[in-house]
């Protein structure tokens, strides 16, 4: 009971602190807006609303939980308080739990924005929402994850932005949200297959329109692996670089 | 019982070995106290004694509790005060507290209460609603030690409490700092300061370099040089040839360099300033001021560690306060 008093207590900590901030709320809500108005433009329509919303769900998420998350446990970091949460009696699992539970919070409030907007634009009723909504939590997880591993492997604050970037814009281009996966060179396409997001991607796209190129079992199996693999290395270089 | 039982304590860092064969031994309620110069290794034993660094070699034990390969198994016995504040600045002064309760899983009734309870124990109450960005420094020291007390911890590791803060505010902290001990918080301190050791601790011990060079009782440190006779001399001039002049026109003194154009004469028969002050002028050299001091600590620590005061001076005005 106590453990979880302390995870609780550094969950709604940093909400309050980061993500319920005026700043981060206007991001939140701004950047998935301007993705969604960006592509509606370029579509030139509403019959293509389907088709986008997946991409704009996962840029969002992608972007909201890796910026946040990688910028704030650095900050911490450096200012030291970080090694107050390490001197606390709970083990380090669900103290990073804690840490990135507002992140994920985050990423899947960010994924509604884009859903909200599609929701006057088209008619959603087709949509097989408990994949969505499934997806939506765990490429929320794995993009947070992915923020923890960028925040454990830098020092400074500026680094984490430009290391995000690293992994962010190659899995953009690669992950099947602007060019379908089958149409990228034959040399590029193995690439696609070790970033979380194509798996994400694929299955809005499958909940969304039915066009989907794995099934659904694989992309979950996929994710759900990527969020493990992607903790667990994040534990370990906390071990490694942050208790000396 | 041994509150906190060290041996053998090692950890290197690359080519520096930060921490050398550390063993001490720290009884319940004792205030002890950790003295050595800027990178002698205390902040380094600190964090593996807390779990924020890994020893190369070994063991811990903090209330009979083998914490050596595993810090966790006794965090919620101690409480740990950085030698930086580093409490959440977005948060209030009240909010950082009950936050931190809440880290050793105190429900919020308790943890508000002891908040409240906390912030008048260390006058901070008017404070308690302002963001801990805005506390100056010695509030910002001040709400770090209540923090690191908020959930009642067996023991208290505090590094370098009155580091960087004004006179007053060290004042209070000390104050606090005993108070703690009294109420039967066992206290493991270090610091720079000589003078604050002195007047806190019931043993030291001088690291030096990662090692250390001595533990021992206040008392028995300073009783071999208790009735020394000791006397500081400014002159005006840093010609080391002095010295071996004074040397050889007095056999029964001996004198040292104190820096800054200080010379140290101890002796064991009280000194007779005048023949010492003719002599000097008399080589052409003018004799600021001649005053006895009363051999203390920072005597002790000179001998035993081999370190000049002067140096100890220059740390103290880098960390930009006094004790």
């Amino acid at each position: 009971m106590k453990r979880w008093i302390a995870f609780w207590n550094i969950f709604v900590k940093d909400l309050r602190a980061y993500y319920l901030k005026p700043p981060n709320i206007s991001w939140g809500l701004i950047f998935p807006f301007a993705w969604t108005g960006m592509f509606f433009i370029k579509s030139g329509g509403v019959q293509d609303v389907m088709m986008m919303v997946p991409g704009v769900i996962s840029l969002s998420i992608l972007f909201g939980t890796t910026s946040l998350l990688s910028v704030t446990v650095t900050f911490e970091k450096k200012g030291k308080s970080f090694d107050r949460l390490l001197l606390a009696p709970i083990p380090l699992e669900l103290l990073m739990l804690a840490k990135t539970s507002g992140a994920i919070l985050f990423g899947v409030v960010n994924a509604f924005v884009p859903v909200l907007m599609a929701v006057f634009l088209t008619d959603l009723s087709q949509v097989a929402w408990s994949a969505a909504i499934s997806a939506i939590v765990l490429i929320s997880a794995s993009s947070t994850f992915l923020g923890l591993f960028v925040a454990v492997s830098v020092s400074e604050v500026f680094e984490a932005q430009t290391f995000s970037n690293f992994f962010r814009f190659p899995m953009v281009f690669l992950c099947g949200l602007f060019f379908p996966i089958e149409r990228l060179p034959v040399f590029l396409k193995p690439l696609s297959y070790i970033f979380p997001l194509t798996y994400g991607a694929d299955i809005l796209h499958g909940a969304f329109h039915g066009d989907h190129i794995m099934a659904f079992s694989t992309d979950f199996t996929a994710l759900s692996l990527f969020c493990i693999l992607l903790f667990l290395i994040s534990l370990r270089n906390i071990g490694k670089r942050w208790i000396l | 019982m041994n509150a906190l039982s060290i041996q053998g304590l090692a950890k290197r860092f690359g080519d520096v070995q930060a921490v050398s064969d550390v063993s001490v031994e720290v009884t319940e309620g004792e205030l002890f106290g950790f003295l050595g110069p800027n990178g002698a290794g205390k902040t380094t034993t600190i964090n593996m004694l807390t779990g924020l660094a890994r020893p190369d070699a070994g063991s811990i034990r903090i209330a009979g509790i083998d914490c050596t390969g595993n810090p966790k198994a006794a965090q919620h016995l101690i409480g740990v005060v950085p030698d930086e504040s580093n409490l959440y600045p977005e948060l209030t002064g009240f909010q950082n507290l009950s936050f931190c309760a809440a880290l050793y899983g105190m429900r919020k009734k308790e943890r508000e209460a002891r908040a409240r309870e906390l912030l008048d124990t260390f006058s901070l109450a008017d404070a308690g609603d302002r963001k801990f960005a805005g506390y100056s420094k010695g509030m910002k020291r001040k709400l770090t030690i209540a923090a690191g007390i908020i959930h009642r911890p067996k023991i208290l590791f505090l590094d370098e409490p009155t580091t960087g803060i004004d006179v007053a505010s060290a004042r209070q902290i000390r104050q606090l700092i005993a108070n703690l001990n009294r109420s039967g918080t066992t206290i493991f301190l270090t610091t720079h300061y000589i003078e604050e050791a002195e007047r806190l601790c019931g043993r030291i011990a001088f690291i030096v370099k990662g090692r250390i060079v001595r533990i021992d009782t206040v008392a028995d440190l300073v009783q071999p040089i208790q009735d020394k006779h000791v006397m500081k001399l400014a002159v005006l001039t840093s010609e080391p040839t002095l010295r071996k002049s004074l040397a050889a026109a007095f056999p029964d003194l001996m004198f040292q360099d104190a820096g800054q154009g200080s010379i140290r004469v101890e002796a064991d028969q009280p000194i007779h300033v005048g023949p010492l002050v003719r002599f000097i002028e008399d080589q052409g050299v003018d004799v600021a001021e001649a005053r006895r001091v009363r051999p203390s600590l920072e005597d002790v620590f000179v001998r035993v560690t081999g370190i000049e005061a002067d140096a100890l001076k220059k740390e103290k005005e880098k960390g930009g306060g006094r004790p």
